[in-house]
């Protein structure tokens, strides 16, 4: 390791790593710096402008997420000067934006929001002229409504970046610029794969899960963490649940093995089985081949499968009865089945789908 | 996996063989991009052009089912051109001269015959794998899934140790799991012949080990039967009580028509599930299980992670969780199971009976979960096997091993090849992803991916409907024409009833581990009429 460098923030001396950024060496200490277009595992692209601090002897002041330190930097994060530049910055994103939090489904989890809080601006002293984009919701997983972006560039960076999908990319300059898929393509047709990645990182409401539209607001959601159910990377997820119903999943970036927060479109979209009509709810029992099933209680199911099994068991032996495991529920499960059968049934006649 | 996925972003050489992996591992297949783009070298073995093909600098599209042949003559030039790694195989293997002997009856000139990879891409192939170290060889049941699918693993351990890649990070011989818990099962012993952890039924102190945790007089010495037997003996009549814990099986085996006949032969069924399927269908009992999100639990991932399942929900209706109903059953037969949750299950049963996961506990797995071997309370997992070429039973094994072509090749009648497997979209026989609405919106039919030369021969074109026969059966789907498919190869999925390609599917398997062929049968393909 290189040798530790010395640098000021706000008074307070603060030793860091050569080749932090004066962001990074800020947020190990504590120090709040507000971010927009900063986002983990991307590039840093100096976009927003609104991480800006003070250095002493610099000529203007300095994007914090861009710019490394060096010895005895002396820095300023929230003198007035500063917190003026950020208001400045966040009311012309407020005023170029159809901000209109009340039908926004990120409305309490929005970083524009936040920093508007934080910031504690009113209201913007600009008139308020969003572009009037019509939304692409053609598909019945991510909605967009771009005249809430605000060009920050984090789903471009995390299509490009982290997915490497490369599906999202700018479009014109300046203040017609508009992020999308190929040829302002809607979503479901382009390239897109739909790993959900864009929506994950955006930082406001303009792009969303459909799903989860009118579903629950943020702070009535309960979160609970746990891993995909589908294919063996074994992703760490956080499900978001409101009256017993998954809303929505998520990746999370402070999760660490083995996905870092990305999710791929199985894990992202594909949950709501848990709640469809057609799961099984009862025991059903079918006495005789070519009957119809009959509604069951457990007691009953039980004493059925018991007999049965015992009848075969004592007529041609354990091994006349064999079992299969399923590789799609618990270790605890497929531990109690193998010994269900090896130490109840008392056969080795025990496998599973491995091998598919 | 030997190794690690968080070995994949850092990897400095990435060979893909039999793995489509932005479709079936969709996350890992980011880290290989990442590395990728960083600057590490992308082989692709796969007789499709897979998406990974675009970020990698050599495509080596075998014919289907060439593996052994194509590794073996890569191992060929890897000898005579003295590329492998001497000191490797000198002081980590045994067995070099036996597999010396073998590869050479695979001089490249022969390999390109049996591969249809010319002679010298293979040799530029294994100087380019001799040219970088470590590389990391990732592979899924495209090397599996073939009835020298045993071989095929062995191949890729033979030429992994040959470059001295096995036991280092970033290297190492990496089956990616299809399924969420796949390790999981194996390891709890849902297999016919070990014990939780892989200890062998046939030993005598594991059986007395398990037999007085479990407090049972005895346990079934004779190693049981595995899922293909099983089936068999529905018919014979060997088996007749089957239970059949969340599987499907009427789509996902071999032979669909054989299949249902199988279990339509059962004296007794049970099958336990979260939904009717077309297995339930031919059962007495259907208990409703609790589902995924509805258990505690842990399953754990290809990297051998043992990871935490949390309950988000509350199953509907009467349905319970799988552990509760497996003890209840066991009651009926005179067993009383203490333990009363998932993490009694696992602290107090698995983790104190097999060694290899005795430091795993509910406690340690609050965060990113632990990678076993974990023997102890204090050791931190594995994240690598057979660190430093110290491999379990010594020395690493080079085996020597012959090629042997599918069960099923093509002739006049069924000129084409069928490979299957799964794609993006959806999972299995979609009993879950076929019931989420926005994903059924993306793939919502089976297609039969066939090439631009072999469309225009027959004169199909995109998206018409044809008809796929086996010796089987027949299917009637959508063509998809596209550049992924080299002329001659047919490739399907077995995500949809109608279409499903098992209808048509081989069922021959592997002698060893009885996996099906499904990676190869023979087809033809024609217009309706
Ligand atoms: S859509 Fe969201 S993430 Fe993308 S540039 Fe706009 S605000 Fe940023
Ligand atoms: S969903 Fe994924 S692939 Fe599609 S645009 Fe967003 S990040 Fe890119
Ligand atoms: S999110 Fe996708 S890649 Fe990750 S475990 Fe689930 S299915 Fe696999
Ligand atoms: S966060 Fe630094 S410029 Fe946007």
């Amino acid at each position: 390791m290189d040798k530790k460098i010395t640098v000021t923030i706000d008074g307070q001396e603060v030793s860091a790593d050569p080749g932090q950024t004066i962001l990074e060496a800020a947020r190990n200490q504590g120090i709040y710096i507000p971010t927009l277009c900063h986002y983990s595992r991307t590039t840093n692209v100096g976009a927003c402008r609104v991480c800006v601090v003070e250095v002493e002897n610099a000529r203007s002041y300095v994007a914090s997420c861009c710019a490394p330190i060096t010895p005895g930097m002396v820095i300023r994060t929230n003198t007035p000067a500063i917190r003026a530049a950020q208001r400045m910055i966040v009311e012309l994103m407020w005023s170029s934006g159809d901000h209109n939090c009340l039908t926004c489904e990120q409305n309490g989890a929005c970083e524009l929001q936040d920093l508007v809080y934080r910031l504690q601006i009113d209201k913007p002293r600009f008139p308020i002229e969003h572009p009037a984009y019509g939304p692409d919701s053609t598909n019945t997983m991510i909605t967009r409504d771009l005249n809430k972006c605000i060009l920050c560039g984090r789903c471009v960076r995390a299509c490009n970046e982290i997915q490497v999908n490369e599906v999202l990319d700018f479009a014109n300059r300046g203040s017609y610029a508009k992020v999308g898929p190929a040829f302002d393509a809607d979503y479901i047709d382009s390239a897109c794969v739909f790993c959900g990645e864009c929506a994950q990182v955006c930082p406001t409401g303009a792009i969303t899960f459909k799903q989860a539209k009118f579903a629950g607001r943020p702070w009535e959601l309960a979160k609970t963490r746990t891993t995909c159910a589908y294919c063996g990377v074994g992703c760490q997820i956080d499900l978001y649940t409101k009256d017993n119903k998954i809303v929505k999943v998520m990746g999370n970036r402070e999760y660490g093995q083995p996905n870092e927060g990305s999710l791929c479109v199985k894990g992202r979209f594909g949950m709501d089985f848990i709640s469809h009509p057609d799961r099984l709810t009862k025991p059903l029992i079918r006495r005789r081949k070519g009957e119809d099933f009959q509604e069951a209680a457990w007691d009953e199911a039980y004493a059925f499968i018991a007999e049965r099994l015992a009848a075969v068991k004592k007529e041609y032996g354990p091994d006349s009865i064999a079992g299969l495991s399923s590789a799609r529920c618990t270790n605890e499960e497929n531990y109690l089945f193998q010994k269900f059968l090896r130490g109840a049934i008392g056969t080795n006649n025990v496998d599973h789908c491995a091998r598919l | 996996m030997t190794n690690s996925f968080a070995d994949y972003a850092k990897a400095k050489m990435i060979i893909l063989v039999g793995t489509n992996i932005t479709e079936a591992h969709p996350v890992a297949s980011t880290f290989v991009k990442d590395a990728a783009l960083a600057g590490a070298r992308l082989i692709v073995i796969d007789p499709r052009r897979t998406d990974m093909v675009d970020f990698a600098e050599m495509h080596v599209p075998l014919k289907v089912g060439s593996d052994v042949a194509l590794i073996n003559g890569v191992m060929n030039v890897l000898i005579e051109e003295n590329l492998y790694d001497k000191k490797y195989v000198d002081s980590c293997t045994e067995g070099f001269e036996d597999l010396k002997k073998k590869v050479m009856e695979y001089p490249p000139e022969r390999a390109a015959e049996i591969s249809g990879i010319p002679a010298d891409a293979i040799r530029e192939l294994a100087r380019k794998m001799a040219s970088v170290k470590p590389a990391m060889l990732m592979y899924t049941l495209g090397i599996t899934e073939h009835i020298c699918g045993v071989n095929n693993v062995m191949s890729c351990a033979n030429l992994q140790m040959l470059l001295g890649n096995v036991g280092v990070e970033c290297g190492g011989v990496n089956p990616q799991r299809g399924q969420n818990n796949v390790q999981g099962a194996c390891d709890m012993g849902a297999l016919p012949n070990v014990f939780p952890g892989y200890q062998p039924v046939a030993n005598a102190d594991a059986r007395a080990k398990f037999a007085k945790a479990w407090n049972v007089k005895s346990l079934p010495d004779k190693p049981g039967m595995m899922m293909p037997t099983m089936m068999k003996n529905l018919t014979t009549g060997k088996v007749k009580g089957f239970y059949v814990f969340g599987e499907n099986l009427a789509n996902t085996e071999p032979d669909i028509k054989h299949v249902e006949h199988e279990l339509q032969s059962a004296e007794f069924l049970v099958c336990q599930d979260i939904f009717p399927t077309e297995t339930t269908r031919f059962a007495h009992v259907i208990l409703p299980a609790a589902a995924w999100s509805e258990n505690d639990g842990t399953f754990a991932s290809s990297e051998r992670r043992v990871n935490r399942v949390r309950t988000a929900s509350v199953p509907p209706g009467d349905a319970k969780p799988n552990w509760w109903i497996f003890k209840e059953l066991a009651k009926r037969f005179g067993h009383e199971w203490a333990s009363a949750s998932a993490q009694e299950i696992w602290d107090n049963e698995v983790s104190v009976l097999a060694p290899s996961m005795a430091g795993i506990k509910y406690a340690r797995l609050e965060n990113d979960g632990l990678q076993w071997p974990c023997p102890g309370a204090e050791h931190p997992g594995t994240p690598t096997l057979h660190k430093g070429g110290k491999f379990t039973r010594g020395l690493g094994m080079l085996k020597a091993i012959d090629y042997i072509p599918p069960a099923e090749v093509p002739d006049p009648e069924y000129p084409f090849v069928l490979s299957t497997g799964r794609r993006l979209y959806h999972y299995h026989t979609r009993t879950q992803t076929g019931r989420s609405a926005g994903i059924n919106d993306l793939l919502g039919e089976e297609t039969a991916d066939i090439s631009a030369a072999d469309a225009q021969a027959k004169g199909i074109s995109d998206g018409e409907k044809i008809s796929v026969k086996s010796r089987r059966g027949e299917v009637v789907v959508k063509a998809r024409v596209t550049k992924e498919i080299p002329p001659g190869l047919v490739w399907m999925a077995f995500h949809f009833r109608e279409a499903c390609a098992n209808w048509l599917t081989n069922p021959v398997y592997d002698p060893v581990t009885q996996t099906a062929e499904y990676k190869a049968c023979a087809v033809r393909i024609d217009k309706l009429r």
